[in-house]
């Protein structure tokens, strides 16, 4: 686009023009900056995934064609990561949406100290993940952690429990973590739905006698279905994209116990880094992801259409 | 008249209830600020303390004293407020086109920039690594603005989208009548009423860029070293000192938390709505 004033185009013929040119030369920022930071560097990860390519070692490189993903296939580490992987999103989504539709069945009722409780409730989803990883690393801590002087003092255990260096429990112990952290962005959204059922609907169903069971089936969940429809799948993709908390509090460990496939591109690349294998696992990690982003981009586009 | 129902059953059924949930969030970091203001020697024999009159600020005193911690809030600050400023700076007049014009591509373009908000950060890393190398940008604030700019611009262009479509475009189209261009339309009307969206999302922003870890990880170094990535070097060398940590914990989490207590009304408003990202 040219620079020409806007004010003195609109006086002779070429407003038109200029209108048809505007709405890309606004969103041009936008979208030179996606594509160099965003759009680039995903074909440049995509092109190293087909290279022996290992960082600090530029002479070795070599071009090796699916070469990386063969050995993905006979990989051990592979599945394993993508076992957890699935284990870890099939626990942590439901449990922070059950969680979080809990939470945000009582915020919606009638009480004093509503706004207040509904701003401490969302607390842990603004705390950064490194502090958040940290804490929970300090409350599972075997020796004067609180959760086994907790657990201990109620009598549910008998020893301590070395929470994060038990490969058995450390995968669930960084599901709790997790669940703790995003219960709270579910509590937000149902609200959200609640408050757009109408009231009447519960009046109209008190009269008929229905019982509170009765009432949350029929009007509550078909009222907020397509919010935990949208919300669980928008979870899932960060769920399995996250990686910081699970870094900072287990590194993988104890051995591959709390591996996920995205950590372990990152640990590939960052401790061997073998940047070439780590692209191909975080290629691969993506391709298996898309399905998933494809079903929540196509419902958030047609709710936008409507 | 509708029976009220009676306190005592309120309070069974909903405040303890809540209360119950309200522990469960802010437990875990209750924890630490009472790890962060018992003394240390009292931390190893005896547990935290819940005393006040035990307390102590030793370990913050510590952080700040001999640590660099007030240097990488400093770094943390530049970075998230660099975010901020570019990522705005983009996706204002983007959210303003996609709104307020048809045009061909318009479909594309939106679905492209909800695409970019789910892709997996570590496909990213690799080769943003690569590339800000052979720019020779590692261990320089821009890098990492420029890589939290990745979650920033796509997430910000469709918050924004939603906050100019709640602008009645009769705002806009009056003022073209009274003589405005579409760009003093944008300037005059729409920018100022826009002013609470783009607040909201500039503090949305600068929350993710703050508690922002793997690039800051990967991208950054000694010069650049962020809130985030030195606080894990609180930990010791031989024993990790949880009071030091805690207290790290919570300076370094308080900007962004204070921040979002403070608007998480409107931020929550505006995340709902357009129930993009959060």
């Amino acid at each position: 686009m040219t620079a020409a004033s806007p004010d003195l185009a609109l006086l002779d013929g070429a407003p038109r023009r200029r209108l048809r040119l505007l709405p890309y030369a606004m969103l041009s920022p936008a979208v030179i900056v996606t594509v160099a930071i965003v759009f680039l560097p995903m074909l440049q990860a995509a092109s190293m995934s087909l290279y022996d390519l290992v960082l600090w070692k530029p002479n070795a490189t070599a071009f090796v064609g699916l070469g990386n993903y063969v050995k993905l296939w006979g990989d051990p580490v592979f599945w394993i990561a993508l076992g957890h992987t699935a284990l870890w999103i099939g626990l942590t989504v439901p449990l922070q949406m059950g969680l979080g539709l809990v939470a945000a069945l009582l915020l919606a009722r009638e009480f004093p100290w509503r706004g207040l409780a509904r701003a401490l409730v969302i607390v842990p989803w603004a705390l950064p993940s490194v502090v958040i990883a940290l804490m929970w690393r300090w409350i599972y801590d075997p020796t004067i952690g609180i959760a086994n002087e907790l657990l201990l003092r109620i009598g549910l255990v008998k020893a301590a429990v070395p929470w994060l260096a038990d490969p058995d429990v450390a995968l669930y112990a960084v599901v709790a973590t997790l669940t703790w952290q995003g219960f709270p962005f579910f509590a937000v959204m149902i609200l959200a739905g609640l408050q757009s059922i109408p009231k009447s609907h519960y009046e109209a169903a008190a009269i008929d006698g229905a019982s509170p069971w009765r009432q949350f089936r029929h009007i509550t969940l078909p009222g907020i279905a397509g919010v935990l429809a949208t919300a669980g799948l928008l979870r899932i993709i960060w769920v399995a994209n996250s990686i910081d908390v699970i870094f900072v509090m287990t590194g993988g460990g104890p051995g591959y116990a709390t591996y996920t496939l995205p950590l372990y591109a990152f640990v590939k690349a960052r401790q061997n880094l073998d940047f070439g294998y780590g692209s191909a696992i975080a290629v691969t990690f993506t391709l298996l992801l898309a399905g998933v982003v494809a079903v929540y981009v196509a419902r958030t586009a047609r709710e936008r259409a409507r | 008249m509708r029976r009220r129902p009676s306190t005592l059953r309120r309070i069974l059924t909903t405040d303890l209830p809540v209360a119950a949930i309200v522990l469960v969030a802010l437990g875990p970091f209750a924890w630490m600020f009472l790890t962060s203001v018992t003394p240390g020697d009292r931390l190893a024999a005896a547990g935290v303390a819940a005393n006040p009159l035990d307390w102590s600020v030793e370990h913050y005193v510590r952080l700040f004293a001999r640590t660099s911690f007030a240097a990488n809030m400093g770094h943390s600050l530049i970075v998230a407020l660099g975010t901020v400023v570019v990522g705005l700076s983009v996706s204002v007049p983007a959210a303003y086109a996609i709104s307020r014009f048809r045009f061909p591509g318009r479909r594309v373009l939106m679905l492209q920039f909800l695409l970019v908000n789910m892709f997996p950060v570590v496909l990213l890393i690799l080769p943003l690594f690569v590339l800000m190398r052979q720019a020779g940008l590692l261990d320089t604030h821009l890098a990492l603005i420029l890589a939290n700019a990745t979650v920033a611009i796509p997430f910000s262009v469709w918050m924004l989208t939603s906050y100019v479509d709640g602008i009645p475009k009769s705002l806009d189209e009056a003022a073209m009548t009274d003589g405005c261009s579409q760009l003093s339309a944008l300037r005059r009307v729409v920018l100022p009423l826009l002013a609470p969206g783009i607040v909201s999302t500039g503090i949305y922003i600068f929350i993710t860029a703050w508690n922002e870890y793997l690039y800051a990880l990967t991208l950054g170094g000694r010069s650049t070293r962020t809130m985030t990535v030195a606080i894990q070097t609180l930990i010791g060398e031989y024993q990790i000192e949880w009071g030091l940590l805690s207290a790290g914990g919570i300076v370094g989490a308080l900007p962004a938390t204070v921040l979002f207590l403070f608007v998480q009304r409107r931020l929550v408003g505006g995340l709902t709505q357009g129930a993009v990202k959060g």
